[in-house]
């Protein structure tokens, strides 16, 4: 299917690529971001400000005062033609990210065991037994959405979302879960706290997690909470030494 | 740091906040631009002042701002639909807008309120303030940059490097402000609306409402109708100021700097980045127009604004 190209005015050139949320239109979308990326690394996309990815395209943001649409297009045309395995491989990583389940940390995972129906145990197991891709960014700086959450723990979001939502809380919302980076108004189900922080402005890599990256939760004791917070605030503990080598 | 000019904030007004003209490059991340609303004008603050164009300066809303020289002295300039006033021991000076303003130790200015544009900047020469990925402006939603990623409190104390500052300067006249409609794009989604939606977007007036803030403008006048009820809600892709979105009840929410940077709801229309700024300054109760434009057309009025703002500043003389 041939992507199609969409303006938002003279700021951006969207490559839409599909419909949906897959993992297959992931990998499309990751390889053609990452092609237009190393364009623009190499100074090949004159006036392109920046490139970002979602679930389905690739948005172009340009300078109307140093190029345009139509220039743009002629210069991606045979960059939308790379096939997807010939573009560099997205540099994703694999975490494994420690949460401390319920109690305090996770105010919804009761009435989220109750909806599905199953134990607190079993939701628990299910949240943490899948691999969950991370499809894209946004909401918050570093806020990742990530699927796909198991089919019998989808639920819609709280009818009343809450005015705050603690840094670090991980929560659920149909077959998506996610951790908020910072405190923020949330309406997803909080069924969790994972202490590694998500977004930090001066790091080079200031946020932790990219689409295209693969990310595991693995339930730990309130004790192994504090050691890694206490771990991670004093420095003895890298986030980046989370994911898998 | 003893040899800086300080500058305390005395009254904030409604909202302000340190920014400059944007961060740029990380979106990706979900960091929103952020920047002035009204570009130009900060801009020409900051040339009044003597600073450079795209340095940091402070943008406020609605009502008055009021600063004092704490040390040393401090050149500012200041833009916006406002009247200004020098207060030193006792007197006070009436200044207009569009022109700089030199404080000595205890001298309080004030600015505004911004009427009839809600928006309003003072700029600051020698402002020193910490760029994080690559630009000082205020991320309010990660918390970062500008002042502490917050609008301005009372009590805040603002540094800059010391003069000498030179001759004041001023524009020999405020900008000639258009009364064009605002140019807007059809898409990306317009194909998620009914027939007859663009048309009633381009042919009806709209008003500003009062829960416009920096992150969108919502407005008030006829809705758009989707094309069905599973046409209410897209996929969330990546949305940029200007884009105009409407959600299940068919008012439109045009995007503005400090937007997230994917969102769910169709957009009908995105509008030209050379005429956002002239909404987005429109305060609640302003009517607005749309008028249907291509993209080529939106990329030929950023080149003829661009003109018009490098004109303004080259007519800023000396006084």
């Amino acid at each position: 299917m041939a992507p199609r190209l969409l303006s938002l005015a003279d700021r951006a050139l969207v490559v839409e690529l599909g419909d949906g949320i897959s993992r297959p239109m992931l990998a499309r979308v990751s390889a053609l971001d990452a092609v237009l990326r190393a364009e623009l690394e190499r100074g090949g996309l004159e006036g392109v400000v920046e490139t970002v990815p979602s679930y389905r395209s690739v948005a172009i943001v340009y300078d109307p005062l140093r190029t345009t649409r139509a220039a743009l297009e002629r210069r991606i045309a045979p960059l939308l033609r790379v096939p997807d395995d010939a573009a560099p491989a997205p540099a994703s990583r694999t975490w494994k990210l420690p949460v401390l389940y319920g109690g305090a940390a996770g105010p919804d995972l009761a009435a989220v065991a109750a909806a599905s129906g199953l134990s607190v145990a079993e939701v628990v197991a299910r949240h943490a037994r899948a691999t969950y891709a991370v499809y894209v960014l946004g909401f918050l700086p570093g806020f990742a959405y990530m699927g796909d959450v198991a089919p019998e723990l989808r639920l819609p979001r709280r009818s009343e979302p809450r005015t705050r939502v603690a840094a670090g809380s991980v929560a659920v919302a149909g077959a998506q879960t996610a951790i908020y980076p910072s405190e923020s108004p949330g309406g997803w189900h909080l069924i969790g706290r994972c202490p590694v922080p998500l977004f930090e402005p001066r790091r080079s890599r200031p946020a932790l997690l990219a689409p295209a990256d693969r990310v595991r939760f693995e339930p730990v004791s309130q004790e192994r909470f504090r050691d890694v917070e206490a771990a991670l605030a004093s420095g003895r503990l890298d986030p980046e030494e989370l994911a898998a080598p | 740091m003893t040899d800086r000019a300080r500058l305390e904030i005395l009254s904030p007004g409604v909202l302000a906040t340190v920014q400059d003209l944007g961060r740029r490059g990380a979106r990706r991340f979900g960091v929103p631009t952020s920047g002035a609303l009204e570009p130009a004008w900060l801009r020409i603050a900051n040339a009044l002042a003597g600073e450079r164009e795209d340095g940091p300066a402070v943008e406020f809303f609605l009502a008055e701002i009021a600063l004092r020289a704490v040390d040393g002295e401090v050149r500012l300039g200041i833009a916006g639909d406002v009247a200004a006033q020098v207060e030193r021991a006792g007197e006070r000076e009436a200044l207009g807008s569009w022109r700089s303003a030199t404080l000595r130790r205890g001298d309080v200015l004030r600015v505004g309120p911004p009427r009839p544009a809600r928006v309003g900047y003072v700029a600051i020469r020698g402002l020193v303030v910490e760029e994080v990925l690559g630009s000082a402006s205020t991320c309010v939603r990660g918390a970062f940059g500008g002042m502490e990623g917050r609008p301005l409190r009372r009590g805040d104390v603002l540094e800059a490097r010391p003069g000498p500052h030179g001759a004041e300067r001023a524009l020999p006249e405020p900008p000639r402000r258009s009364a064009e409609p605002i140019r807007a794009v059809p898409g990306p989604q317009d194909d998620h609306f009914a027939p007859g939606a663009l048309e009633r977007l381009f042919g009806s007036a709209y008003a500003v409402t009062a829960t416009s803030d920096r992150m969108g403008t919502r407005l008030d006048g006829p809705p758009l109708a989707h094309l069905g009820a599973a046409s209410a809600e897209i996929v969330s892709d990546a949305i940029v100021p200007g884009a105009i979105q409407v959600p299940g009840n068919g008012l439109p929410i045009v995007l503005l700097a400090d937007c997230q940077t994917i969102g769910g709801y169709p957009k009908i229309a995105t509008v030209a980045s050379a005429d956002l700024p002239r909404l987005a300054v429109l305060a609640p109760g302003a009517k607005v127009r749309f008028a249907r434009a291509s993209v080529e057309e939106a990329e030929a009025l950023a080149r003829e604004r661009e003109a018009e703002v490098r004109a303004l500043l080259g007519a800023i003389r000396p006084i």
